[in-house]
């Protein structure tokens, strides 16, 4: 190797080669895929006007924001079966302050972040400390959350559904930050020029059929930016790759894996929050049975991505366009007319052909054989 | 000679009921290649664990530049200049040369305000830093994972001597490697060496430490039988040592000589 002779061995890496060890490839060719397939077959739908694409926008951004923070900790080395149960624990906490105690809202919402990402250290710190696998840890999470969302309400109140959050939310500056839509003025101008529909009867005739952008989105491209710049840009994100690349390696220079990954369980959580905050906000009400399953979605979303389940590997931009595919076809089927059941069995399909690729993937990257 | 860089005095390890380290002394010079031998479970690790800040010893004292120390943690020896290249190594495969080369120690560019990884720099360094070790990547990119055993073993080395190591200790760097790349990797401790850096060699082939040491100590069930400097002492003796001069006296016939 100190010659060069060593050199002629090392291959120069064809162009596709090299391409496919970027990890967001998957999420890329899958969403052109998804879009074609779509634009072709769902184009007479209603599916690509102003209605249309705002709905699988929504949909989309609900499974980003999750995506994201579960992309971050899977690259660290662990998972987060709670976030469902969390999702549904924070809008029933978020009901409970608001409405039932009757705190102002904004306070309802801090409070609540503080208690879920108190939550979300709890996971943490037990995974580091006893360094049991964090399936196992967040499973028992997932359990917990769960009976408090439905034992509480039930205690207090002797529903599982609290209503009532949008009237208590009226007026507040924080839960705007959630609930409400921005640049609706510019949507009210291409409504009145004819650039989009507009209702034609009723109470809201004249006003454009879709009158702003949900916080929601913005959430989600935010979240999405910052943790994409966070993982590839700072040494935090190096920190991030090392703790789930190899941890005992990684404390070895110097790492601190364990307050990297409580921090990345804390991270999670709080993407489930600022999720159940916009939920309650638009909904105007807490279930009891809210985000159920959505732990698995957040995943999924982020495999497709192009992650490894064994972390050290994956990237947020293919995250995020793993959740883009995943709200584009359950829209799309529902748009193109197709069995919404079905869209479960292209998940599993999907799922199992993306985890197939990155383990190949893996292989080039790695050079094992 | 001059004053030692690290001294190691009656160091004792016990954990629980077991006794590691049962009174061990050594002294490590800089620019000296030190071999510290000794058999599976002599207590070879537990010695440098102790050194590298990951143990605390039971009793004993550890004199680092002239003054006793007490390390917290690894972080403290890494900071204090004494650096570990592990058995296990301190690479991660899915991760580029350069991240590798920088964990833990990441370069910081602020742009307005906010310190970004400097990619730049780090990319540069990295590459500079393995030519001069004589290792040609492809690109700093590269995942260490597509680098041979070797080629990790001189990017580790590499990397602590870029860090300002002063104590550069090998946990067995050669014991997994075949014949070509051990001789890179024994040429590569030579080089560190000649930069005035103290090498800790641990290994138990005798072979490879009599190809760079200058002075060899034996660890045998805890303890030492002191240091020999080189040419005082024959590869059979040494042999002899590590095995505690039982067994292999009589293997030592029907094997002719090959272990």
């Amino acid at each position: 190797m100190s010659d060069a002779s060593g050199d002629e061995r090392v291959k120069e890496l064809s162009a596709f080669r090299k391409a496919l060890i970027r990890p967001e490839l998957g999420g890329m060719v899958g969403t052109v895929a998804v879009f074609t397939f779509f634009l072709l077959f769902a184009f007479d739908s209603g599916m690509f006007n102003a209605q249309g694409v705002l709905n699988w926008s929504v949909v989309s951004a609900q499974f980003m924001i999750i995506a994201v923070g579960a992309c971050l900790l899977m690259i660290s080395g662990e998972f987060d079966l709670s976030v469902g149960s969390m999702i549904g624990f924070a809008g029933m906490m978020i009901a409970i302050f608001g409405v039932t105690l009757g705190w102002p809202m904004w306070m309802a919402i801090l409070v609540t972040f503080v208690i879920c990402v108190a939550f979300g250290a709890l996971n943490g710190y037990i995974v580091v400390r006893t360094g049991l696998p964090s399936f196992i840890v967040t499973l028992a999470t997932l359990f917990i959350l769960r009976g408090f969302t439905i034992f509480i309400p039930q205690t207090v109140e002797r529903k599982t559904i609290i209503g009532g959050i949008r009237e208590a939310a009226e007026g507040d500056w924080l839960a705007v930050l959630f609930g409400g839509k921005i640049l609706t003025g510019f949507f009210q101008w291409m409504g009145d020029a004819g650039i989009i529909a507009v209702f034609e009867r009723g109470s809201r005739a004249g006003q454009p059929v879709v009158d702003g952008i949900p916080m929601l989105i913005i959430w989600a491209l935010v979240l999405i930016v910052f943790a994409h710049i966070l993982l590839t840009r700072t040494r935090f994100g190096n920190w991030i790759f090392a703790a789930g690349g190899d941890a005992d390696a990684a404390r070895n220079s110097g790492v601190p894996v364990n307050q990297v990954k409580i921090l990345m369980f804390m991270f999670t959580a709080f993407c489930a929050t600022v999720f159940a905050t916009c939920q309650v906000m638009e909904f105007g009400s807490a279930g009891a049975d809210r985000g159920l399953l959505k732990e698995f979605e957040a995943i999924i979303a982020v495999v497709i991505g192009g992650a490894l389940l064994t972390g050290g590997y994956g990237s947020v931009i293919g995250a995020a366009l793993g959740a883009l595919i995943f709200g584009v076809v359950q829209q799309g089927l529902f748009f193109a007319g197709v069995e919404s059941s079905l869209f479960r069995v292209f998940l599993g399909v999907i799922l199992l052909f993306a985890v197939i690729l990155n383990t190949y993937i893996r292989r080039i990257i790695t050079g094992e054989r | 000679m001059t004053d030692p860089i690290i001294r190691m005095q009656n160091i004792e390890k016990h954990f629980g009921s077991v006794i590691a380290l049962a009174g061990v002394s050594v002294d490590v010079f800089g620019g000296e290649c030190h071999c510290l031998l000794g058999d599976n479970g002599a207590g070879k690790s537990t010695f440098i664990k102790t050194m590298s800040g990951v143990h605390k010893p039971t009793s004993g004292e550890i004199i680092f530049e002239g003054k006793p120390l007490d390390f917290a943690d690894p972080r403290d020896a890494i900071a204090a200049g004494i650096a570990t290249v592990h058995q296990h190594l301190a690479m991660i495969p899915l991760m580029s040369v350069s991240r590798n080369f920088f964990m833990g120690n990441e370069p910081i560019k602020k742009v307005a305000g906010i310190p970004f990884f400097d990619h730049d720099y780090a990319n540069r360094v990295t590459m500079e830093e393995m030519r001069k070790m004589g290792i040609n990547l492809r690109g700093p990119d590269q995942a260490v994972g597509t680098l041979s055993g070797g080629e990790r073993q001189t990017v580790a080395i590499a990397r602590a001597v870029h860090f300002g190591a002063k104590v550069l200790i090998l946990d067995e760097p050669t014991s997994a490697l075949g014949v070509r790349q051990t001789s890179n990797v024994l040429a590569t401790i030579d080089k560190v060496r000649k930069q005035g850096i103290a090498v800790v060699f641990i290994t138990h082939n005798v072979r490879h430490a009599m190809a760079v040491g200058d002075r060899f100590t034996v660890l045998n069930r805890g303890k030492t039988l002191g240091t020999a400097e080189r040419g005082e002492i024959t590869p059979e003796e040494l042999q002899d040592l590590m095995a505690g001069g039982q067994e292999l006296a009589t293997l030592e016939g029907s094997l002719g000589g090959t272990v």
